[in-house]
Protein backbone atom coordinates (compact mmCIF):
# COMPACT_ATOMS: atom_id res chain seq x y z
CA UNK A 1 0.00 0.00 0.00
CA UNK A 2 1.28 3.40 -0.75
CA UNK A 3 0.01 6.99 -0.89
CA UNK A 4 -0.10 8.97 -4.68
CA UNK A 5 0.67 12.29 -3.34
CA UNK A 6 0.28 16.02 -4.60
CA UNK A 7 3.71 16.37 -6.80
CA UNK A 8 5.66 19.43 -7.00
CA UNK A 9 5.45 20.84 -10.17
CA UNK A 10 7.94 23.99 -9.55
CA UNK A 11 10.07 25.16 -7.00
CA UNK A 12 7.65 27.98 -6.23
CA UNK A 13 4.75 25.28 -6.27
CA UNK A 14 2.93 25.00 -2.64
CA UNK A 15 -0.78 23.69 -3.41
CA UNK A 16 -2.10 22.53 -6.38
CA UNK A 17 -5.86 21.91 -7.75
CA UNK A 18 -7.32 18.68 -8.68
CA UNK A 19 -9.67 19.38 -11.98
CA UNK A 20 -10.00 15.46 -12.90
CA UNK A 21 -9.50 12.14 -12.19
CA UNK A 22 -8.50 9.74 -14.67
CA UNK A 23 -8.63 5.88 -12.50
CA UNK A 24 -11.32 4.71 -10.64
CA UNK A 25 -11.19 2.54 -7.14
CA UNK A 26 -10.14 -0.93 -8.42
CA UNK A 27 -8.13 0.12 -11.96
CA UNK A 28 -5.01 -1.73 -12.25
CA UNK A 29 -2.24 1.24 -12.83
CA UNK A 30 1.07 0.79 -13.72
CA UNK A 31 4.01 3.13 -13.87
CA UNK A 32 3.87 6.10 -16.17
CA UNK A 33 0.41 6.13 -16.58
CA UNK A 34 -1.38 9.22 -16.23
CA UNK A 35 -3.99 9.30 -13.33
CA UNK A 36 -5.18 12.53 -12.73
CA UNK A 37 -4.79 16.45 -14.10
CA UNK A 38 -3.85 19.22 -11.65
CA UNK A 39 -4.08 22.85 -12.64
CA UNK A 40 -1.10 24.62 -12.06
CA UNK A 41 0.34 27.52 -13.37
CA UNK A 42 1.68 25.81 -16.22
CA UNK A 43 -1.43 24.93 -17.44
CA UNK A 44 -3.75 21.79 -16.61
CA UNK A 45 -1.00 18.99 -16.06
CA UNK A 46 -1.62 15.20 -16.77
CA UNK A 47 0.12 13.73 -13.50
CA UNK A 48 1.79 10.10 -13.96
CA UNK A 49 2.10 7.39 -11.27
CA UNK A 50 5.42 6.19 -10.01
CA UNK A 51 3.98 2.82 -8.82
CA UNK A 52 2.10 -0.24 -10.15
CA UNK A 53 -0.79 -1.66 -8.31
CA UNK A 54 -4.88 -1.35 -7.82
CA UNK A 55 -6.24 2.26 -6.72
CA UNK A 56 -7.67 1.39 -3.02
CA UNK A 57 -9.15 4.71 -2.36
CA UNK A 58 -9.03 8.03 -4.13
CA UNK A 59 -8.95 10.49 -1.30
CA UNK A 60 -9.10 14.50 -2.79
CA UNK A 61 -11.93 15.14 -4.50
CA UNK A 62 -12.16 16.77 -7.72
CA UNK A 63 -12.04 20.68 -7.15
CA UNK A 64 -10.08 20.49 -4.11
CA UNK A 65 -6.78 22.64 -3.70
CA UNK A 66 -4.46 20.45 -1.63
CA UNK A 67 -1.03 20.66 -0.59
CA UNK A 68 2.66 19.62 -2.08
CA UNK A 69 2.46 16.02 -0.33
CA UNK A 70 -0.88 15.43 0.18
CA UNK A 71 -2.47 12.05 -0.22
CA UNK A 72 -4.26 12.25 -3.29
CA UNK A 73 -5.20 8.73 -3.52
CA UNK A 74 -3.89 5.22 -1.83
CA UNK A 75 -2.55 2.21 -4.31
CA UNK A 76 -1.88 -1.29 -3.38
CA UNK A 77 -1.64 -4.89 -4.23
CA UNK A 78 1.99 -3.86 -5.66
CA UNK A 79 2.59 -7.76 -6.15
CA UNK A 80 5.86 -6.38 -8.65
CA UNK A 81 7.63 -4.70 -5.56
CA UNK A 82 8.36 -1.40 -6.79
CA UNK A 83 11.82 0.47 -6.08
CA UNK A 84 12.04 2.46 -3.11
CA UNK A 85 9.59 5.32 -3.39
CA UNK A 86 12.46 8.09 -4.56
CA UNK A 87 12.33 11.56 -6.80
CA UNK A 88 12.93 9.90 -10.51
CA UNK A 89 17.11 9.58 -10.30
CA UNK A 90 17.17 11.92 -13.96
CA UNK A 91 20.73 10.00 -14.77
CA UNK A 92 18.99 7.44 -15.33
CA UNK A 93 19.39 6.05 -19.38
CA UNK A 94 16.34 5.96 -21.84
CA UNK A 95 13.88 4.78 -21.11
CA UNK A 96 13.11 7.07 -18.60
CA UNK A 97 11.19 5.41 -15.54
CA UNK A 98 8.40 7.85 -16.87
CA UNK A 99 7.76 6.27 -20.37
CA UNK A 100 6.25 2.77 -20.11
CA UNK A 101 7.02 2.09 -23.73
CA UNK A 102 10.72 2.45 -25.08
CA UNK A 103 9.14 4.60 -28.01
CA UNK A 104 6.86 7.60 -27.07
CA UNK A 105 5.08 8.52 -30.35
CA UNK A 106 3.35 11.29 -29.43
CA UNK A 107 0.03 11.27 -31.28
CA UNK A 108 -0.20 14.60 -33.34
CA UNK A 109 -2.92 15.62 -31.41
CA UNK A 110 -4.16 15.48 -27.75
CA UNK A 111 -6.28 12.25 -27.63
CA UNK A 112 -8.25 11.59 -24.26
CA UNK A 113 -6.83 8.58 -23.08
CA UNK A 114 -8.60 4.95 -24.09
CA UNK A 115 -10.88 4.24 -21.35
CA UNK A 116 -10.27 6.55 -18.70
CA UNK A 117 -12.42 9.66 -19.37
CA UNK A 118 -10.01 12.39 -19.84
CA UNK A 119 -11.00 15.01 -22.32
CA UNK A 120 -8.52 17.89 -23.27
CA UNK A 121 -9.55 20.78 -22.82
CA UNK A 122 -7.69 24.12 -21.67
CA UNK A 123 -7.57 25.28 -18.81
CA UNK A 124 -9.67 28.29 -18.87
CA UNK A 125 -12.41 25.74 -19.83
CA UNK A 126 -11.68 23.50 -17.30
CA UNK A 127 -12.36 26.54 -14.93
CA UNK A 128 -15.27 27.71 -16.43
CA UNK A 129 -17.38 24.11 -16.43
CA UNK A 130 -16.07 23.77 -12.86
CA UNK A 131 -17.28 26.91 -11.93
CA UNK A 132 -20.29 26.27 -13.77
CA UNK A 133 -20.93 22.95 -12.73
CA UNK A 134 -21.00 20.79 -15.98
CA UNK A 135 -19.71 18.14 -17.31
CA UNK A 136 -16.58 18.48 -19.68
CA UNK A 137 -17.46 15.19 -21.41
CA UNK A 138 -20.64 16.53 -22.67
CA UNK A 139 -19.37 19.74 -24.13
CA UNK A 140 -18.26 19.01 -27.85
CA UNK A 141 -14.53 20.52 -28.17
CA UNK A 142 -13.91 22.41 -31.33
CA UNK A 143 -10.17 23.10 -30.54
CA UNK A 144 -6.97 20.82 -31.36
CA UNK A 145 -8.08 16.91 -31.51
CA UNK A 146 -11.43 17.95 -30.20
CA UNK A 147 -9.68 19.74 -27.01
CA UNK A 148 -12.87 21.67 -25.40
CA UNK A 149 -11.96 25.57 -25.21
CA UNK A 150 -13.65 28.16 -23.64
CA UNK A 151 -15.88 29.14 -26.23
CA UNK A 152 -17.03 25.50 -26.05
CA UNK A 153 -18.35 25.82 -22.55
CA UNK A 154 -20.11 29.25 -22.67
CA UNK A 155 -21.86 28.15 -25.85
CA UNK A 156 -22.91 25.34 -23.89
CA UNK A 157 -23.67 27.19 -21.13
CA UNK A 158 -25.75 29.66 -23.46
CA UNK A 159 -27.75 26.66 -24.57
CA UNK A 160 -28.45 25.80 -20.95
CA UNK A 161 -32.15 27.20 -19.88
CA UNK A 162 -31.27 29.85 -17.72
CA UNK A 163 -27.34 29.37 -18.20
CA UNK A 164 -26.94 32.27 -20.60
CA UNK A 165 -23.95 34.15 -20.18
CA UNK A 166 -23.02 34.77 -16.61
CA UNK A 167 -20.32 37.45 -16.56
CA UNK A 168 -17.12 35.73 -15.81
CA UNK A 169 -14.94 36.53 -13.22
CA UNK A 170 -11.58 37.10 -14.00
CA UNK A 171 -9.80 37.48 -16.91
CA UNK A 172 -11.45 38.16 -20.00
CA UNK A 173 -8.95 36.18 -22.39
CA UNK A 174 -8.81 32.68 -22.56
CA UNK A 175 -5.06 31.25 -21.88
CA UNK A 176 -3.43 30.78 -18.40
CA UNK A 177 -3.16 32.66 -14.95
CA UNK A 178 -0.47 34.84 -16.11
CA UNK A 179 -0.02 36.00 -12.66
CA UNK A 180 0.99 32.83 -11.71
CA UNK A 181 3.37 32.24 -14.57
CA UNK A 182 5.04 35.32 -13.84
CA UNK A 183 5.79 34.12 -9.94
CA UNK A 184 6.83 30.99 -11.53
CA UNK A 185 9.28 32.32 -13.51
CA UNK A 186 10.63 34.61 -11.02
CA UNK A 187 11.25 31.93 -8.24
CA UNK A 188 13.22 29.72 -11.01
CA UNK A 189 15.24 32.62 -12.56
CA UNK A 190 15.84 33.99 -9.25
CA UNK A 191 17.40 30.71 -7.79
CA UNK A 192 19.26 30.71 -11.09
CA UNK A 193 20.84 33.86 -10.91
CA UNK A 194 21.55 33.62 -7.06
CA UNK A 195 22.96 29.67 -7.72
CA UNK A 196 24.62 28.97 -10.75
CA UNK A 197 27.79 31.01 -11.66
CA UNK A 198 27.00 31.06 -15.48
CA UNK A 199 29.34 31.32 -18.53
CA UNK A 200 28.44 32.60 -21.76
CA UNK A 201 29.79 31.89 -25.22
CA UNK A 202 28.38 32.51 -28.44
CA UNK A 203 29.03 31.68 -32.12
CA UNK A 204 28.13 32.19 -35.63
CA UNK A 205 27.03 29.52 -37.79
CA UNK A 206 26.06 29.15 -41.48
CA UNK A 207 22.68 27.81 -42.21
CA UNK A 208 22.49 28.47 -45.83
CA UNK A 209 23.66 24.49 -46.43
CA UNK A 210 20.52 23.40 -43.91
CA UNK A 211 18.34 25.79 -45.39
CA UNK A 212 19.03 24.75 -49.08
CA UNK A 213 18.41 21.08 -48.58
CA UNK A 214 15.66 21.97 -45.95
CA UNK A 215 13.61 23.59 -49.10
CA UNK A 216 14.15 20.62 -51.32
CA UNK A 217 12.81 18.58 -49.01
CA UNK A 218 9.75 20.89 -48.28
CA UNK A 219 8.37 21.41 -51.70
CA UNK A 220 8.54 17.45 -52.29
CA UNK A 221 6.54 17.39 -49.23
CA UNK A 222 2.88 18.01 -47.95
CA UNK A 223 2.58 20.55 -45.47
CA UNK A 224 2.18 17.98 -42.60
CA UNK A 225 5.27 16.35 -43.09
CA UNK A 226 7.57 19.57 -43.84
CA UNK A 227 10.62 20.72 -41.13
CA UNK A 228 11.19 24.05 -39.63
CA UNK A 229 14.60 24.63 -39.04
CA UNK A 230 14.12 24.73 -36.00
CA UNK A 231 13.89 21.15 -35.65
CA UNK A 232 17.15 20.59 -37.57
CA UNK A 233 18.89 23.14 -34.42
CA UNK A 234 17.11 21.21 -31.98
CA UNK A 235 18.53 17.79 -33.43
CA UNK A 236 21.92 19.41 -34.28
CA UNK A 237 21.90 20.74 -30.35
CA UNK A 238 21.12 17.04 -28.86
CA UNK A 239 23.40 15.08 -30.90
CA UNK A 240 26.07 17.62 -29.92
CA UNK A 241 25.43 16.56 -26.36
CA UNK A 242 26.89 13.32 -26.95
CA UNK A 243 30.77 14.66 -27.62
CA UNK A 244 29.84 16.92 -24.12
CA UNK A 245 27.88 15.21 -22.29
CA UNK A 246 28.45 17.36 -19.37
CA UNK A 247 26.19 19.87 -20.49
CA UNK A 248 23.13 17.27 -20.09
CA UNK A 249 21.69 16.42 -16.60
CA UNK A 250 20.07 17.82 -13.46
CA UNK A 251 22.58 19.25 -10.59
CA UNK A 252 20.29 17.90 -7.84
CA UNK A 253 22.92 16.61 -5.84
CA UNK A 254 27.16 16.94 -5.68
CA UNK A 255 29.22 15.38 -7.34
CA UNK A 256 27.34 16.38 -10.37
CA UNK A 257 26.40 13.12 -12.93
CA UNK A 258 25.54 13.96 -16.74
CA UNK A 259 22.25 12.70 -17.48
CA UNK A 260 22.36 9.50 -19.38
CA UNK A 261 18.81 10.76 -21.63
CA UNK A 262 18.32 14.02 -23.34
CA UNK A 263 14.88 15.04 -22.28
CA UNK A 264 15.40 18.10 -23.89
CA UNK A 265 13.23 21.84 -23.26
CA UNK A 266 11.76 23.29 -25.75
CA UNK A 267 11.04 27.20 -24.67
CA UNK A 268 7.46 27.82 -25.95
CA UNK A 269 6.71 31.88 -26.01
CA UNK A 270 2.96 32.44 -24.70
CA UNK A 271 1.10 34.49 -26.16
CA UNK A 272 0.28 37.38 -23.70
CA UNK A 273 3.55 36.67 -22.17
CA UNK A 274 5.59 34.28 -20.59
CA UNK A 275 6.89 30.80 -21.33
CA UNK A 276 6.67 26.83 -20.40
CA UNK A 277 9.66 24.82 -21.32
CA UNK A 278 8.31 21.21 -21.48
CA UNK A 279 10.91 18.34 -22.58
CA UNK A 280 11.26 16.13 -25.62
CA UNK A 281 12.08 12.94 -23.38
CA UNK A 282 14.77 10.73 -24.61
CA UNK A 283 15.52 12.71 -27.49
CA UNK A 284 18.99 10.92 -28.07
CA UNK A 285 18.49 9.20 -31.55
CA UNK A 286 15.35 10.34 -32.85
CA UNK A 287 15.70 11.81 -36.48
CA UNK A 288 15.03 15.73 -37.32
CA UNK A 289 11.38 14.33 -38.73
CA UNK A 290 10.96 12.62 -34.99
CA UNK A 291 12.22 15.67 -33.32
CA UNK A 292 9.95 18.11 -35.26
CA UNK A 293 6.79 15.58 -34.82
CA UNK A 294 7.69 15.94 -31.07
CA UNK A 295 8.28 20.08 -30.85
CA UNK A 296 4.62 20.18 -32.80
CA UNK A 297 3.01 17.79 -30.48
CA UNK A 298 4.76 19.42 -27.15
CA UNK A 299 3.63 23.30 -29.01
CA UNK A 300 -0.06 21.73 -29.62
CA UNK A 301 -0.46 20.59 -26.03
CA UNK A 302 1.36 23.89 -24.73
CA UNK A 303 -1.20 25.95 -26.07
CA UNK A 304 -3.96 23.68 -24.96
CA UNK A 305 -2.89 23.13 -21.62
CA UNK A 306 -2.15 19.49 -21.72
CA UNK A 307 1.28 18.78 -20.46
CA UNK A 308 2.63 16.09 -18.60
CA UNK A 309 4.09 16.02 -15.27
CA UNK A 310 7.31 14.11 -16.73
CA UNK A 311 7.45 16.89 -19.71
CA UNK A 312 7.85 19.78 -17.18
CA UNK A 313 10.23 17.95 -14.25
CA UNK A 314 12.32 15.82 -16.25
CA UNK A 315 14.12 18.16 -18.93
CA UNK A 316 17.98 17.67 -18.79
CA UNK A 317 18.70 21.06 -21.26
CA UNK A 318 17.16 23.85 -22.47
CA UNK A 319 17.02 25.41 -26.27
CA UNK A 320 15.17 28.58 -26.39
CA UNK A 321 14.66 30.20 -30.17
CA UNK A 322 13.85 33.35 -31.07
CA UNK A 323 12.26 32.28 -34.26
CA UNK A 324 11.44 34.48 -37.38
CA UNK A 325 11.04 38.14 -36.67
CA UNK A 326 13.40 38.47 -33.71
CA UNK A 327 16.84 39.65 -33.01
CA UNK A 328 20.37 38.20 -33.59
CA UNK A 329 21.10 36.57 -30.46
CA UNK A 330 19.73 35.80 -27.09
CA UNK A 331 22.21 35.08 -24.20
CA UNK A 332 19.70 32.56 -21.71
CA UNK A 333 19.19 31.45 -17.93
CA UNK A 334 19.80 28.69 -17.00
CA UNK A 335 16.47 26.85 -15.99
CA UNK A 336 17.28 25.20 -12.56
CA UNK A 337 18.24 22.42 -11.50
CA UNK A 338 19.60 22.11 -15.52
CA UNK A 339 23.05 23.01 -16.27
CA UNK A 340 22.65 24.21 -19.47
CA UNK A 341 20.58 26.75 -22.02
CA UNK A 342 21.27 26.77 -25.82
CA UNK A 343 19.98 29.89 -26.99
CA UNK A 344 19.56 30.62 -31.04
CA UNK A 345 19.00 33.73 -32.63
CA UNK A 346 16.56 34.61 -35.51
CA UNK A 347 18.53 33.33 -38.63
CA UNK A 348 19.04 35.93 -40.91
CA UNK A 349 20.81 36.73 -44.34
CA UNK A 350 24.74 38.16 -43.56
CA UNK A 351 27.36 39.45 -45.56
CA UNK A 352 29.79 35.92 -44.67
CA UNK A 353 33.02 34.55 -46.22
CA UNK A 354 32.41 31.58 -48.15
CA UNK A 355 34.78 29.89 -50.29
CA UNK A 356 37.11 32.93 -50.28
CA UNK A 357 34.26 35.42 -51.54
CA UNK A 358 31.84 37.52 -49.58
CA UNK A 359 28.56 36.64 -50.02
CA UNK A 360 25.10 36.72 -48.26
CA UNK A 361 24.41 33.51 -46.53
CA UNK A 362 21.68 32.27 -44.10
CA UNK A 363 23.19 32.53 -40.47
CA UNK A 364 22.24 32.45 -37.24
CA UNK A 365 23.94 32.97 -33.63
CA UNK A 366 23.93 30.05 -31.54
CA UNK A 367 24.96 31.11 -27.61
CA UNK A 368 25.54 29.15 -24.90
CA UNK A 369 24.57 29.44 -21.00
CA UNK A 370 26.48 27.03 -18.64
CA UNK A 371 26.97 26.17 -15.23
CA UNK A 372 30.55 27.10 -14.25
CA UNK A 373 30.44 24.65 -11.54
CA UNK A 374 30.13 21.69 -13.90
CA UNK A 375 31.82 22.86 -17.34
CA UNK A 376 33.73 25.18 -18.54
CA UNK A 377 34.67 27.55 -21.69
CA UNK A 378 36.67 24.59 -23.16
CA UNK A 379 34.43 22.58 -23.26
CA UNK A 380 31.58 24.78 -23.75
CA UNK A 381 33.16 25.81 -26.96
CA UNK A 382 33.57 22.46 -28.81
CA UNK A 383 29.91 21.84 -27.57
CA UNK A 384 29.29 25.22 -30.03
CA UNK A 385 31.72 23.73 -32.61
CA UNK A 386 29.85 20.80 -32.91
CA UNK A 387 26.57 21.77 -33.23
CA UNK A 388 28.17 24.13 -36.13
CA UNK A 389 29.37 20.88 -37.62
CA UNK A 390 26.69 18.87 -37.13
CA UNK A 391 24.81 21.46 -39.31
CA UNK A 392 26.53 21.45 -41.81
CA UNK A 393 26.12 17.99 -42.54
CA UNK A 394 23.31 16.50 -44.59
CA UNK A 395 21.43 14.46 -41.81
CA UNK A 396 18.10 15.06 -44.06
CA UNK A 397 18.07 13.48 -47.81
CA UNK B 1 -17.59 28.22 -51.65
CA UNK B 2 -18.01 31.40 -51.40
CA UNK B 3 -15.70 34.47 -49.78
CA UNK B 4 -17.75 33.68 -46.69
CA UNK B 5 -17.53 30.43 -46.08
CA UNK B 6 -13.77 30.66 -46.85
CA UNK B 7 -13.27 33.19 -44.34
CA UNK B 8 -15.29 30.96 -41.70
CA UNK B 9 -12.99 28.07 -42.94
CA UNK B 10 -9.81 30.16 -42.30
CA UNK B 11 -10.97 31.65 -38.58
CA UNK B 12 -11.65 28.11 -37.77
CA UNK B 13 -8.28 26.93 -38.42
CA UNK B 14 -7.09 29.76 -37.15
CA UNK B 15 -8.60 29.30 -33.74
CA UNK B 16 -7.89 25.84 -33.86
CA UNK B 17 -4.48 26.08 -33.74
CA UNK B 18 -4.04 29.61 -31.75
CA UNK B 19 -6.78 28.23 -28.70
CA UNK B 20 -6.16 31.51 -27.02
CA UNK B 21 -6.91 33.67 -29.29
CA UNK B 22 -10.14 35.36 -29.41
CA UNK B 23 -11.91 35.56 -32.95
CA UNK B 24 -13.96 38.82 -32.67
CA UNK B 25 -10.47 40.45 -31.88
CA UNK B 26 -8.92 39.19 -34.79
CA UNK B 27 -8.83 42.16 -37.51
CA UNK B 28 -8.94 41.24 -41.33
CA UNK B 29 -5.20 42.86 -42.15
CA UNK B 30 -3.55 41.95 -38.82
CA UNK B 31 -0.27 40.10 -39.56
CA UNK B 32 -0.81 36.47 -37.91
CA UNK B 33 2.72 36.25 -36.94
CA UNK B 34 3.53 40.29 -35.64
CA UNK B 35 0.21 41.27 -34.47
CA UNK B 36 -1.33 37.90 -33.48
CA UNK B 37 2.08 36.02 -32.36
CA UNK B 38 1.83 32.71 -34.34
CA UNK B 39 5.23 31.69 -34.25
CA UNK B 40 6.63 29.28 -36.87
CA UNK B 41 5.45 26.00 -36.00
CA UNK B 42 1.74 27.55 -35.01
CA UNK B 43 1.78 28.81 -38.86
CA UNK B 44 3.17 25.57 -40.40
CA UNK B 45 0.28 23.66 -38.44
CA UNK B 46 -2.43 26.95 -39.74
CA UNK B 47 -0.75 25.66 -43.51
CA UNK B 48 -1.21 22.19 -42.77
CA UNK B 49 -5.04 22.18 -41.72
CA UNK B 50 -5.98 24.12 -44.97
CA UNK B 51 -4.22 21.74 -47.00
CA UNK B 52 -5.97 19.02 -44.97
CA UNK B 53 -9.26 21.22 -45.23
CA UNK B 54 -9.36 22.26 -49.12
CA UNK B 55 -6.49 20.22 -50.61
CA UNK B 56 -4.10 22.94 -51.97
CA UNK B 57 -0.39 22.28 -51.84
CA UNK B 58 0.62 25.64 -50.77
CA UNK B 59 3.99 25.39 -51.20
CA UNK B 60 6.90 27.45 -48.83
CA UNK B 61 7.05 30.14 -52.03
CA UNK B 62 3.10 30.80 -51.17
CA UNK B 63 3.33 31.57 -47.35
CA UNK B 64 4.05 35.54 -47.93
CA UNK B 65 0.46 35.15 -49.47
CA UNK B 66 -1.15 34.40 -46.14
CA UNK B 67 0.33 36.43 -44.36
CA UNK B 68 -3.46 37.85 -42.97
CA UNK B 69 -6.91 36.92 -42.94
CA UNK B 70 -7.50 38.97 -45.74
CA UNK B 71 -4.77 37.83 -48.10
CA UNK B 72 -5.15 34.31 -47.19
CA UNK B 73 -8.46 34.60 -47.59
CA UNK B 74 -8.17 36.14 -51.18
CA UNK B 75 -5.52 33.22 -51.65
CA UNK B 76 -8.53 30.84 -51.10
CA UNK B 77 -10.68 32.62 -53.21
CA UNK B 78 -8.09 32.42 -56.18
CA UNK B 79 -6.61 29.04 -55.75
CA UNK B 80 -10.03 27.33 -55.22
CA UNK B 81 -12.69 29.60 -57.23
CA UNK B 82 -15.02 31.98 -55.32
CA UNK B 83 -18.00 30.67 -57.03
CA UNK B 84 -21.24 29.99 -55.11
Amino acid sequence: MSDFTMPSLGADMEAGKLVEWLVAPGDRVARGDVVAVVETQKGAIEIECHEAGEVTELVAEVGQTLPVGAVLARIGGAVDAPPPRAPEPPARPAPAAASPSPERTPAPVPEPAPGGGAVAASPAARARAAGAGVDLTRIAGSGPGNAVLLADVERALGARPGGASEPTQGKSRPGLDMVEMRRAIAAAMSRAKREIPHYYLFHEIDLQAAQDRLAALNAARTPDRRLLIGALLVHATVGALAKVPELNGRFEAAPFAPAGAVHCGIAVAMRGGGLIAPAILNAQGKDPDAIMDAMRDLVTRTRAGRLRMSEITQGTITVSSLGDGGVDALFGVIFPPQVALVGFGTPRLRPMVHEGRIVPRLAVTVSLAADHRVSDGRRGAQFLAEIDRLLQEPVIP
Amino acid sequence: MTQTDHRAAFMAELIAVAPDLDAGTVGENDHLQDDLGLDSMDFLNLVSALHRRFGLPIPESDYPLLSTPARAVAYLDRMLGPSG
